[in-house]
């Protein structure tokens, strides 16, 4: 009570909001404020419904019933517009971009700055979004389309947006997805400095360090219900994730033998012009290495151009002594290799069709070894991942689109993982994952490799490769600068090879 | 490498190449082509037909698209004969308003069932494209006009349509008004950027608060207009009208805009390089006869040409992917 009469009257109030979407109640009568100059962190499992609030706030729902409170004054808000109208910004999950048109105009689109004539000052405007991306630590050119960016990058040029307006509400849900640590303190710390100037903030993250790291308060939901709301001083983390779960969660990492079979991925000398330079690695069956970077250092490239997706300079490739034809995935796929690939959405699913139909696309039966594959067997193990890797499904004849951001990353990642192939590269794949499912996805890898499997674990996620991976590779503008046995791998190694600071080849 | 805007871009010096090619060896077959008489025809022709091209732009560029062109400008070029079979004295002036009116008055009917309605503008336009023609023969049988010839027409009007100032034949100054007006929008101001924005991606169009319904409904209602324009201007020009003017003509304006580099999937392409499409087709539709290919070729031509830039877009498109890729790990490399 005593801190609710210190708490300055909230910017942004919402009052037992409740949604729902055909069958499926989103959200229960959730309440939440958000003070000025606070940042308010927004935990929950995948499909808890914070996205849910997330777009009510940004008007792109409107709640059944409930009230949102804005500075005081009851508000509807009808409209993204509106919404941005009122000083609310918002930082999608899912960034959307115009992919024809350049960074700098997705950042300021509709509010270019302009010149005399209400003509767009294109230099102001390419400026200040340049600016921007220097603000956050990403050099990316302004005049550029956004045609070809990484997730990661396009994450960037959604949060630009966010902070290019005169937004005092600003909303971030998973900005730090795709974000390695580097980017993220980046971000945190502009974000600090926003709440000092007196904006109102609310973060989500999966990530439970980040959220002690930079918010002030913390709500959970669970099943679209508030759990609890608390300062992020009072509630300790175990307590916190067991408020989101349900239960009890250990999250150690599986101990395993690592893997000493047979090299089954075998990388030589790879070159593609622009993106990585004389790149040599192996995996051995059994295997885990991860491979660490910061966004940009060309490790989505390298795993593209191993799987065939993209085309190589020079080098060579072998899975399980068998060289691989260069940019021919099919033949990749044949020879025994997955990849799951960073942009999932983008690569893996058809958000149309349904779920079902999603989980038992052809390319299951192209990526299975033994030609034969029945229709309704690719179900039922879609089906079993599903429900290992505790995605929250309504109906599973529903459209793909409907799933919440995590459930659409499980279902793709679920997918892949039931191909049972014999060298797996996969990107990210925790990205957007919650706790308890990212304990599933972690002991999976782990058994998968345990039974021979060979992986390659992309990751920006420092702990998950400390954790998992027997050997941690390091990329720095293009290049392996270390290869890091177990042992010695810490995050200062790792994250010293990552910047480049030493060459601790 | 650099992504600034330079005053033509690749897909435009490419058209004004091949523009070049077809006229040099059009001039070798036959010196004539190149004549001041054959200029000015080339010029006049690609004129109607590239203020029909520049309007579709606007549309093709937010994702929609308008076949309904050809008896849009059908029905207002039968307007501006019925104008005069009523009087014969009226002023340009109101003709070209009245046309124009007519013109958006279409559009604005195609622009609220694709806005409102939420149908495709493929299958709207597809529809009024035979309800504007049928309503254009059917105003023809219930007035008896068949056809309206010159001698119904008053001289002003003729004049005006076959007129030139300091040699440029009056027609093209306009389309080059339209032309410069529309492009300087799509590049400059707020609005027209979002209609790329709007064709791009809609759905982040929506989280941008762009109004795409309202955009969307603008551009038809001008579209219109200037299909109105040119069905006034090839009345004043040709002299004589019947209920079939402008049948087909949804093809050699979709296939002009293609050729000119706007993305049939929305989202980018310049008013400039629809209209150089434009020229382009008319150039080749002028050359034919010249090369001893019959004009009755002339559909397929267009539509080859259609086929053959989209074939060429979706190469470019991918290299381009690939090129933005590759650029963006230069940096770090
Ligand atoms: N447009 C929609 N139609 C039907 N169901 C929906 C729709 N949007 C969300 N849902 C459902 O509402 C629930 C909450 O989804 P929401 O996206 O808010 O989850 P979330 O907490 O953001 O999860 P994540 O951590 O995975 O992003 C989910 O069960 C989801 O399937
Ligand atoms: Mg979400």
């Amino acid at each position: 009570m005593a801190e609710a009469e210190r708490a300055p009257r909230p910017l942004l109030e919402l009052c037992h909001i409740t949604k729902s979407f055909q069958a499926v109640q989103a959200l229960r009568g959730v309440s939440l404020a958000l003070p000025a100059g606070e940042v308010h962190a927004l935990a929950g499992e995948n499909g808890a419904g914070k996205s849910t609030v997330v777009r009510i706030i940004g008007g792109e729902h409107q709640p059944d019933s409930g009230v949102i409170v804005l500075r005081g004054e009851p508000v509807r808000l009808s409209s993204p517009l509106q919404a941005r109208r009122h000083g609310i910004a918002v930082i999608h999950q899912e960034p959307v971009q115009f992919p024809d048109l350049s960074a700098a105009e997705n950042v300021f689109m509709g509010r270019q700055p302009l010149r005399a004539g209400r003509r767009i000052d294109r230099e102001a405007m390419n400026r200040r979004a340049a600016e921007l991306f220097e603000r956050l630590g990403v050099p990316l050119d302004p005049t550029r389309p956004t045609r070809g960016l990484s997730i990661a990058d396009q994450q960037i040029i959604e949060i630009a947006k966010a902070l290019s307006g005169k937004a005092d509400v600003i909303v971030m849900d998973e900005p730090t997805a795709a974000l390695s640590a580097v980017e993220a303190e980046r971000l945190f710390t502009v974000a600090r400095g926003l709440a000092g100037q007196g904006a109102a903030l609310l973060f989500i993250s999966h990530r439970l360090e980040e959220v002690y790291a930079l918010c002030d308060r913390v709500t959970v939901l669970r099943d679209g219900a508030l759990v609890t709301s608390a300062s992020t001083g009072e509630i300790d983390r175990d307590t916190l994730v067991r408020r989101m779960v349900g239960r009890a969660v250990d999250h150690l990492f599986p101990e395993r033998e690592p893997g000493s079979g047979p090299e089954a991925l075998v990388v030589r000398g790879l070159n593609r012009a622009g993106a990585f330079h004389d790149v040599s690695f192996t995996v051995r069956s059994g295997e885990i290495v991860g491979l660490a970077g910061l966004v940009g250092s060309g490790r989505s490239e390298l795993a593209r151009a191993i799987f065939g997706v993209d085309g190589r300079d020079s080098g060579t490739v072998m899975v399980n002594g068998v060289l691989l034809p260069a940019a021919n995935p099919r033949g990749a796929i044949d020879r025994g290799l997955a990849l799951v690939p960073e942009d999932r959405r983008e690569q893996g699913l058809v958000p149309e069709l349904s779920i079902e139909r999603n989980a038992s696309l052809a390319r299951l039966g192209a990526v299975s070894r033994h030609g034969i594959v029945s229709r309704s067997s690719e179900r039922a193990t879609a089906r079993r991942w599903g429900e290992r890797l505790r995605m929250t499904v309504g109906r599973f004849t529903d459209a793909a689109a409907t799933l919440s951001g995590g459930n659409q990353q499980k279902l793709v990642l679920g997918k892949w993982l039931a191909t049972e192939p014999s060298v797996l590269i996969v990107d990210e794949p925790t990205r957007g994952i919650d706790i308890a499912a990212k304990v599933e996805v972690h002991s999976e890898l782990s058994r998968l490799a345990a039974e021979g499997l060979a992986v390659l674990l992309i990751s920006s996620e420092l702990p998950e490769v400390l954790g998992m991976a027997d050997r941690v590779l390091v990329m720095h503008e293009g290049r392996i600068t270390a290869d890091l046995p177990r042992e010695r791998a810490t995050e200062e190694t790792v994250m010293r090879a990552a910047t480049g600071t030493v060459d601790a080849a | 490498m650099t992504w600034r805007r330079r005053p033509l871009s690749g897909r435009e010096l490419g058209i004004v190449f091949a523009l070049l090619v077809l006229v040099a060896v059009t001039t070798a077959v036959n010196p004539a082509f190149l004549g001041a008489q054959g200029l000015h025809d080339l010029f006049l022709n690609a004129s109607i037909l590239t203020l029909l091209a520049v309007g579709q732009t606007l549309l093709v560029i937010t994702r929609n698209i308008d076949l309904s062109v050809g008896s849009t400008m059908g029905l207002t070029a039968f307007l501006s004969g019925q104008i005069y079979v009523a009087d014969h004295d009226t002023p340009v002036i109101a003709v070209l308003v009245a046309g124009i009116a007519m013109g958006a008055v279409c559009g604005a009917v195609n622009g609220a069932l694709v806005a409102a309605a939420k149908v495709p503008a493929l299958v709207v336009t597809l529809g009024t494209l035979y309800v504007f023609r049928g309503l254009d023969y059917g105003w023809a049988s219930l007035t008896g006009t068949r056809q309206v010839n010159a001698d119904q027409m008053s001289g002003q009007f003729l004049a005006f349509g076959s007129g030139s100032v300091l040699g440029v034949p009056r027609l093209t100054l306009i389309a080059i008004v339209v032309l410069v007006a529309v492009n300087y929008v799509l590049r400059t101001m707020r609005s027209g950027r979002e209609l790329y924005a709007i064709g791009s991606n809609p759905h982040a169009a929506r989280l941008a608060g762009i109004p795409a319904g309202k955009r969307i409904l603008a551009v038809f209602v001008v579209s219109g207009a200037l299909v109105g324009l040119a069905g006034v201007l090839h009345a004043a020009y040709f002299g004589t009208i019947n209920a079939s003017v402008g049948s087909g003509e949804e093809l050699a304006v979709v296939a002009a805009v293609v050729v000119g580099g706007v993305a049939i999937f929305g989202g980018s392409g310049t008013a400039m390089g629809a209209a150089l499409g434009a020229l382009l087709l008319t150039t080749i539709t002028g050359a034919l006869p010249i090369l001893g290919v019959p004009a009755l070729w002339q559909r397929a031509v267009d539509g080859a040409a259609l086929l053959l830039s989209i074939s060429l877009d979706r190469a470019v498109m991918a290299r381009l992917a690939s090129r933005l890729r590759r650029e963006r790990n230069a940096r770090h490399g």
